[in-house]
């Protein structure tokens, strides 16, 4: 399965002002709201269903909600939080109605939507105080309820997957998928769930401190679609922790990289083709199941990706007691 | 049987920041149990006082220990539950070499246990749920268990109590599996039985089958409920023996043995009171399996017959000493350096050295086979520091005697495991700590370079090169020294040496040496924080397949730099003029400001110690011998008392010497000035000489907290303590130096000279205490007497340790001002130099060492507190207001610049 590529760096392309983010709705907001990307599947809605089209276009079989931020927690910054519930039904229903119509001209390919679930900007094991280590900006409990709100939207809006993503602190992830099965027990619902770490350098852990092994450990008490890493690092300096991971779970595994590592002025300038190999490599060893980009990747990355993972079998999981 | 079959998923697999997989070949699981209010009365007293710091040491010292999941149990009457754990554990996820094993929550009450999941990432274990209060409520427990991600620890507990036969425990255990499993759909591999391990030998006939039935339960545990574990505390067993410490650790380390066979995997026990199997007296073992397999009817009097025959055995030192002394040779000097016992030692060298060609065999063989045997108690834990400092003792007076007859054979040099340079930096003149790794790391065959105090880094460096040392230590105390290291370290990489670096001393941290230093050289540098790890780190160091321990330590300290740094960037910081605006507003209108009785300097001379007596505070005593607790509770301590009460022993009988025969000189200098604060952060004061003169103006100046406050809480500088002179009212404000350190050098030369380092350091840190105790009766002297605002105050010495008096005395150097050029002035302001002599090094540090000096301030609202960091702006302004280039202001400030 190929998932697809960064939506900021798609929007970065549209160099929306200030104006652009407002829209008609909140052309008279009382704070500024350049840089709320979450915002523009309300205020420029066609521009989020265009990128995702491009997506499927290159051969993307999942793509991702426009909801990275979508808690209240991140829409504190832009004194947005009474809008969570609308910003991620509207994206969800963008990206629902963009794969059925991928899904009707092309039956034999059914296209999915996986509702993104960042890791908000607040650290659950983490003391944002040196001098006061006991000190946590936020809490399991604000956590879960922000989740849960987010997700009770993304699904209201009709995605078939949550995607707990870009987990630099595992506690942050437990509190949402804490949310998730409170979701799912109270709707009597079964919704698969994929979660994505990230490795935040070569120490090889999270930024929460954990190893691959570690963090693996903490997440599997709920029966997951997938598990993998995205972001931080290219495909390249990637490729060991996937391995670790690969052979650790039966679960199946997920990765998507940023297009390299940022140079000097924090651009990301792997070609497509550069990653295309790379990815390859993974493909080879057997170590995916899903596969896309992260920070940096555009719909030629994931053009070339696709490509090349149609010539190679997805990863086989060792036992029986993985997810069917 | 067990399911060969089964795959890797079906294992218990835990995580702190590191995975932790309970596999059949795993050995049996250690779990920490020391941070347990409910075990460990030490713990309880750290957590009560919310003395966090140490509370953490002591889980530091079990995960160093060799614990692999960390019990923490916080049921106290008298404790928040819900608080304590929620703190402690957050405390700890801050702490890496501690976080990284799997915490297991520990509590009788849900909300205390519901507490700790919310705040632990890894994957830990919940101890624990049973059937006791109904099904409805297990299941509840044990869902929520399950969505919050950990495992469980399950005991064998159901609505009529808890089993006590074999056929109880296996009905409940089972019980409980099939709701978990079939109902909760939880994890079979993520399920912990304790089936109980009950009191043996009590004399009850209902007891007699209470070890052979726990056995048997684990066993048809293990082959009856798939992938389940079964866990115990084991020091239950022996409840009955207390006190009777060999009875005990035989029972234990038989029931261990055991109860592993028959499959429990994990469980707790205290390594301390624990021998091993095979070296348990065979009589005793039989006696105790006796027990526990309900082999005789008389079995529990024939155990409690051997006992009284042992009971008095560790007591009864006189028959003891007769009984060593019958040992072969090589055991006597074994026992003399295990035990620190001098008084035969050089009539069995003489013996030994009788019976070999060559002397220096004595050294490579007889003593290195007991310093070996040293080396690995302490190593595992099981002799504490003084203990190691004593069999030093022994050992040096032991060369000594040698020396001579290996000098007249020329038979050359000992091979020594590899060389160590010591030094204290330059500017500074602390070394007990230098001192105590020292000899540790002489014990243990390193030769030592030591170098002294206030070395300057040119020595260092030649003398490195020149003796071709394998590792080079350096040490300090006050801040100075920090930034004295990060030179050192800058000019060893000129140099292009590639010899590892070792940072150690109380100021020193972990931070500092990863972010400051490792970064200037090439090579490996360690930050070692106490004198045990030092074995541990140079033995790692100087192994020949060193390159991936190295390695490792790079790994781990770039990670922690990073994230230290991205850390300090979170810190907010206001600039010093909104400080300023939010500084401590004192009513000045009403505060109260007491004329002293007597203004103008005081003196006083050769000072009779034992007036100090009373003031000594003993807690700093027993840390700097890494013995860690609060006295005089620590003297009962369940792990380090013996020690603590041995070494209090010692310093008691050293003291009285000080005292009787005047072995150490004391001298103080105080005085007492009109002064108002000037531009909000400087202190005017009215100086006068001795005889009341006065002279021109001399100005303080203090520093300002500048993070971020919550609403309503100022930004303290001392400043604020004292009336502006805007106020139109007249304050005043002390200074003082006191030292109590007159002779100590000469002392500890002495003793060293007599191969006896432990008195040596002993010296010094009794200095050290006397020196503090000098401050603190002369601080009650100055508030009741001399300055008079508290003439009726009346408290205990555990009041003044706690600083529970009206007015501060804070110290340059310290968290309120960590400024050490505020020195100079006080020197300057009370002729401290020309009056006692105590001086200043180039580093600000005081010598003789042990000396202590600070302001008076007598406000009824002034109080300590830490400044912090400061930032950019605060740096610049205080360069001006000290008249000082800014590079070099930064330089005696970097340790409280932001960020870093």
């Amino acid at each position: 399965m190929v998932l697809d590529g960064a939506m900021g760096t798609m929007l970065q392309r549209y160099n929306f002002t200030e104006e652009d983010y407002r829209g008609e709705r909140f052309k008279d907001y009382p704070h500024p709201l350049k840089g709320n990307n979450d915002l523009l599947s309300i205020t420029q809605p066609q521009a989020i269903a265009e990128v995702h089209r491009k997506y499927f276009e290159a051969g993307a079989d999942i793509v991702e909600t426009n909801t990275f931020s979508g808690t209240t927690i991140g829409m504190a910054d832009y004194h947005m939080e009474g809008l969570v519930h609308e910003l991620n039904y509207e994206s969800a229903k963008i990206a629902r109605q963009v794969a059925d119509a991928f899904t009707k001209a092309t039956p034999h390919q059914p296209r999915f939507v996986a509702g993104s679930i960042g890791p908000t900007n607040k650290t659950a094991s983490l003391s944002p105080d040196v001098n006061r280590p006991e000190y946590r900006a936020v809490t399991f409990d604000e956590l879960r309820i922000a989740y849960k709100q987010q997700v009770e939207s993304l699904i209201d809006g009709g995605v078939d997957v949550l995607l707990v993503e870009t987990i630099f602190d595992t506690l942050n992830a437990k509190a949402c998928l804490f949310a998730i099965e409170e979701v799912k027990e109270e709707r009597n619902i079964d919704i698969p769930i994929m979660v994505s770490g990230t490795i935040t350098d070569a120490s090889g852990r999270t930024l929460s401190g954990q190893t691959v092994e570690a963090f693996l450990a903490s997440v599997s008490h709920v029966p997951l679609l997938s598990v993998g890493f995205n972001c931080a690092l290219g495909a390249e300096q990637l490729k060991p922790y996937l391995q670790r991971l690969s052979h650790e779970t039966d679960f199946y595994t997920s990765a998507y990289p940023n297009a390299g590592l940022p140079n000097a002025f924090g651009e990301y300038d792997q070609s497509a083709k550069q990653m295309q190999v790379l990815v390859e490599d993974y493909l080879k060893d057997g170590l995916i199941n899903i596969i896309g980009g992260c920070c940096g990747t555009t719909p030629d990355h994931i053009r070339a990706i696709a490509e090349v993972a149609k010539k190679y079998k997805p990863r086989k999981i060792q036992a029986e007691t993985g997810i069917t | 049987m067990i399911d060969q079959t089964m795959t890797k998923g079906k294992f218990l697999t835990l995580s702190g920041l590191e995975p932790l997989v309970v596999t059949p070949e795993s050995n049996f699981i250690n779990v920490g149990e020391r941070t347990n209010v409910t075990g460990s009365r030490k713990f309880l007293r750290l957590i009560k006082e919310e003395n966090y710091t140490e509370a953490l040491e002591v889980a530091r010292h079990q995960v160093e220990g060799g614990a692999q999941i960390l019990d923490v149990n916080m049921d106290e009457g008298m404790l928040d539950g819900v608080q304590a754990m929620t703190t402690f554990l957050n405390l700890i996820a801050s702490e890496p070499d501690i976080s990284r094993i799997p915490i297991m929550i520990d509590s009788s009450k849900w909300e205390i246990i519901e507490a700790g999941l919310k705040v632990v990432q890894g994957k830990s274990v919940v101890n624990s749920i049973s059937l006791k209060e109904g099904e409805e409520v297990f299941i509840h427990h044990a869902k929520l268990v399950k969505r919050y991600g950990a495992a469980v620890v399950v005991m064998a507990f159901d609505e009529d109590g808890q089993a006590d036969t074999y056929e109880r425990r296996i009905q409940i255990c089972e019980r409980s599996y099939r709701i978990l499993v079939d109902v909760v759909k939880f994890p079979p591999q993520d399920i912990i039985f304790d089936p109980n391990i009950f009191p043996v030998a009590t004399g009850m006939e209902e007891h007699r089958k209470n070890a052979l039935d726990f056995f048997n339960a684990t066993k048809w545990i293990r082959e009856n409920l798939p992938f389940a574990n079964v866990s115990g505390g084991v020091s239950n067993v022996s409840f009955s023996f207390r006190g009777n410490d060999i009875v005990r650790e035989a029972m234990h380390a038989s029931f261990l043995y055991h109860a592993i066979r028959h499959g429990m995997n994990l469980g707790i026990v205290n390594p301390a009171m624990l021998e091993v199997y095979d070296e348990v007296d065979k009589e005793l073992l039989t006696l105790v399996e006796d027990v526990f397999f309900d082999r005789r009817d008389d079995a529990t009097e024939r155990l409690l017959d051997f006992a009284e025959t042992v009971k008095n055995n560790k007591k009864d030192e006189s028959v003891a000493v007769q009984e060593w002394r019958n040992n072969s040779l090589q055991e006597r000097i074994t026992h003399a350096l295990v035990k620190g016992i001098d008084t035969f030692i050089v009539e069995d060298v003489e013996e030994a050295r009788k019976s070999v060609k060559k002397p220096i065999e004595v050294i490579e063989g007889h003593l290195m086979i007991g310093m070996n045997v040293v080396g690995d108690l302490f190593g595992s834990g099981k002799m504490f520091l003084p203990q190691v400092v004593k069999s030093a003792r022994v050992m040096k007076k032991a060369v000594a005697y040698l020396q001579p007859f290996i000098e007249a054979q020329k038979e050359g040099k000992v091979e020594f495991s590899g060389k160590i340079l010591m030094a204290t930096v330059k500017g500074d003149v602390h070394d007990i700590g230098k001192n105590i790794v020292s000899v540790v790391l002489g014990c243990n065959n390193y030769e030592i370079v030591d170098l002294g105090v206030m070395v300057p880094p040119e020595k260092i460096i030649e003398t490195a090169i020149a003796e071709k040392v394998d590792i080079i230590g350096l040490s300090g105390l006050i801040t100075p020294s920090l930034d004295e290291m990060v030179y050192v370290s800058k000019e060893m990489k000129k140099k292009n040496l590639d010899i590892p670096l070792i940072i150690g001393g109380a100021t020193t941290s972990r931070a500092h040496t990863v972010v400051k230093i490792a970064p200037n050289y090439n090579h490996t540098v360690v930050h070692i924080n106490d004198a045990s790890r030092a074995v541990t780190v140079v033995g790692n160091l100087l192994q020949k397949n060193n390159a991936i321990y190295k390695e490792q330590i790079r790994e781990e300290y770039d990670k922690f730099r990073d994230q230290f740094l991205k850390r300090t960037k979170e810190k907010e910081y206001i600039s010093i003029e909104q400080a300023r605006q939010n500084k401590l507003r004192i009513d000045w209108n009403t505060s109260e400001i007491v004329r002293p009785k007597h203004l103008g300097i005081q003196v006083l001379e050769d000072f009779d110690l034992k007036k100090l007596e009373p003031y000594l505070d003993w807690s700093p005593f027993f840390r700097s011998w890494d013995l860690h607790g609060r006295y005089p509770d620590i003297l009962e301590d369940e792990v380090v008392g013996e020690q603590a009460k041995e070494l209090f022993r010692d310093a008691k009988k050293l003291l009285a010497r000080i005292f009787d025969e005047k072995l150490l000189k004391a001298r103080a200098v105080f005085g007492l000035f009109p002064a108002n604060t000037i531009n909000d952060d400087d202190v005017e004061v009215e100086a006068s000489d001795r005889s009341g003169k006065s002279e021109n103006p001399i100005t303080f100046l203090t520093l300002r907290q500048q993070s971020k406050k919550r609403e309503g809480v100022p930004n303290i500088a001392l400043a604020d303590f004292i009336a502006p002179k805007s106020s139109g009212r007249q304050d005043y404000i002390g200074a003082f130096c006191v030292s109590a350190g007159f002779g100590t050098d000469e002392l500890a030369k002495q003793f060293e000279k007599n191969h006896d380092d432990y008195n040596a350091i002993m010296i010094k840190a009794m200095a050290d205490r006397l020196a503090e105790a000098f401050a603190e009766y002369l601080h009650k002297e100055v508030r009741t007497n001399y300055w008079g605002y508290a003439k009726n105050e009346n408290f205990t010495n555990e009041e003044l340790i706690r600083e529970d008096y009206k007015g501060i005395r804070p110290a340059p150097g310290y968290p309120a001002c960590p400024d050490h050029l505020e020195k100079p002035t006080i020197w300057k302001l009370l002729k401290v130099k020309e009056t006692i002599g105590v001086e200043l090094t180039e580093g600000l540090a005081m010598w003789p060492a042990a000396s202590v000096s600070g302001y008076y301030f007598a406000n009824p609202d002034a109080k300590y507190f830490g400044l912090g960091k400061i930032a950019e702006d605060q740096l610049k302004d205080y360069a001006k207001r000290r008249q000082l280039p800014e590079d070099e202001a930064a330089k005696w400030l970097s340790p409280s610049l932001s960020p870093f």
